[in-house]
């Protein structure tokens, strides 16, 4: 299954298995990641699952939809690697994604 | 002796209350019980995506099968609480089996309020409400079909769009002058009409209906007081939902348009707690007391609930939000106009597919209604958790950037 790393803002890493076709948020729910919120249950409607992803995973993700960016644009601490982890879906190609938890949600 | 928590119910403020207990260092047995033969899963995808791929149980779990195994919360499922017997401290199941409880959270939700009109009884008459309701639509579509569905509200309208993806011919039936009336303002009514007409759905206002009229027990048309009758492969009714008290109520509980708890939570029994659709419960940030039918205050509230279970008092004030998703748009909703006194819209309702309703009482802002606007809605979000003012002089001024409509904060 592959495997997803989440930093949180602290410097704690947490390595977990993600199903493919799972999101990136759900893989942090069904593993108790802290720093994910999630609020809606992952349809790209509240922006509680903010992301940065790591530099050297960026250029294997697919873009962010129009809807996503002006969601991210108003997230904590926006940064360009910003995605919100609920549109980002594990592929094969995505084993051994990292990406970092901001300090808060709201 | 063990010191077991007894969650009734077992959807999103269920599940969200079971792990939340874990999570504040619960250790003692928790037990979910759940009227359902499925674990927790979304319930807004069911109008929606559920309803228009080949999606199962399995694809809109809240937390995978194994989730709550791991973290030793163990769900009784497709069983009924049926009584509460708050001096001895137990609950009867459906089944005769008794179960005693240390701690008890009522989780029961709602439930879909039901026609009662001759012809009801009918075949190919459906409501949606749970997985096994969207299964038995999903079942009714046949290519070209058409469907007639009972009532314009946010659901009525979400399922009209899914089934217009999937090429049925559909008619919304709406009591009222304009679809959405109970709930928002005449500009997104408007809006909304406008779109399911571009779209290819027929919605007729007014329509009162009085009977179903059906063949070898199959529903195959609706008529209404007009005179008007409406063809129909099947039916969906969407009129709203109702709580689920009558378990409380029956224990003794305090119970007024659901079940009454208070900041924390906490029913009139220090020993009982309630979370979700079900509750009757004080806002402090809306000074007044609610009940929502919405995902985002039943996880809010269950968190709330699961604190004080575990001593710890978080009391619960949330901004209410809710969403809807229908063909291209996102509706995006936070706070309660009730009791607006102005209103202000940012962009054109009447043509395009985005603009902001916002709705003001004695100049705050106590509402807005955003389509396909993301970012005015996350800034109203925050501004109303945070009492921030928003300059109303500004907000139809579409020059002006989302982020400057906040007024900045004297330090």
């Amino acid at each position: 299954m592959p495997k997803v790393k989440y930093i949180s803002h602290t410097g704690l890493e947490r390595e977990v298995d993600v199903a493919l076709g799972n999101s990136v948020a759900q893989g942090a729910l069904d593993n108790m990641v802290a720093g994910i919120d999630a609020e809606c249950g992952g349809f790209c409607s509240c922006a509680t699952c903010h992301c940065y992803v790591d530099d050297t995973w960026l250029d294997k993700l697919e873009g962010a939809t129009d809807v996503e960016k002006d969601m991210l644009e108003f997230t904590f601490d926006p940064k360009p690697s910003s995605r919100l982890s609920c549109q980002i879906i594990i592929t094969a190609k995505l084993d051994g994604l990292i990406v970092h938890l901001p300090e808060d949600q709201s | 002796m063990t010191l077991s928590c007894i969650i009734v119910g077992a959807s999103h403020a269920g599940a969200e209350l079971a792990l939340t207990l874990r999570k504040e260092g619960w250790q003692d047995p928790i037990v979910v019980i759940g009227d359902e033969p499925y674990l927790p899963y979304h319930r807004p995808p069911l109008s929606k995506k559920f309803l228009v791929s080949d999606q199962d149980v399995d694809d809109i779990l809240i937390r995978k099968c194994d989730f709550f195994e791991k973290i030793s919360v163990i769900f009784q499922l497709d069983t009924r609480v049926i009584e509460i017997d708050r001096s001895n401290k137990m609950v009867t199941l459906g089944n005769g089996e008794r179960l005693s409880y240390h701690k008890l959270a009522l989780c029961t939700g709602s439930r879909v309020r039901k026609l009662s009109l001759p012809g009801c009884e009918l075949q190919g008459i459906h409501y949606l409400r749970s997985i096994d309701d969207a299964t038995a639509i999903k079942c009714a579509v046949k290519p070209k079909c058409k469907a007639v569905i009972v009532g314009g509200g946010y659901v009525g309208l979400e399922i009209a769009a899914s089934l217009n993806q999937l090429g049925v011919h559909v008619t919304i039936l709406e009591m009222e002058a304009r679809v959405l009336k109970r709930v928002t303002a005449q500009e997104v009514s408007d809006f909304f009409t406008r779109i399911h007409a571009e779209e290819g759905v027929k919605i007729e206002c007014n329509k009162s209906v009085t009977s179903f009229i059906g063949k070898d027990s199959f529903v195959n048309c609706v008529a209404c007081r007009d005179g008007t009758h409406y063809d129909a492969d099947f039916v969906i009714v969407g009129i709203g939902v109702l709580p689920n008290i009558e378990l409380a109520e029956a224990a003794g509980l305090e119970v007024d348009n659901g079940i009454v708890v208070d900041n924390f939570a906490c029913t009139s029994d220090a020993d009982i707690v309630s979370a979700g659709d079900c509750t009757n419960h004080p806002n402090q940030l809306l000074d007044r007391r609610l009940r929502l039918e919405s995902v985002p205050n039943a996880l809010e509230q269950a968190r709330t609930a699961a604190s004080f279970l575990c001593s710890r008092r978080r009391p619960y004030a949330s901004v209410p939000w809710f969403w809807s998703d229908q063909y291209d748009i996102k509706l995006q909703i936070v706070g309660l106009k009730a009791g607006y006194d102005e209103k202000v819209v940012r962009g054109d309702h009447s043509s395009g597919r985005s603009f902001v309703v916002f709705y003001f009482k004695e100049r705050s802002l106590v509402s807005a209604e955003c389509v396909n606007r993301p970012k005015e809605f996350l800034l109203m979000k925050h501004a109303m958790a945070k009492g921030l003012k928003v300059d109303i002089a500004l907000l139809a001024d579409e020059t002006v950037a989302v982020k400057d409509l906040i007024i900045a904060q004297e330090t």
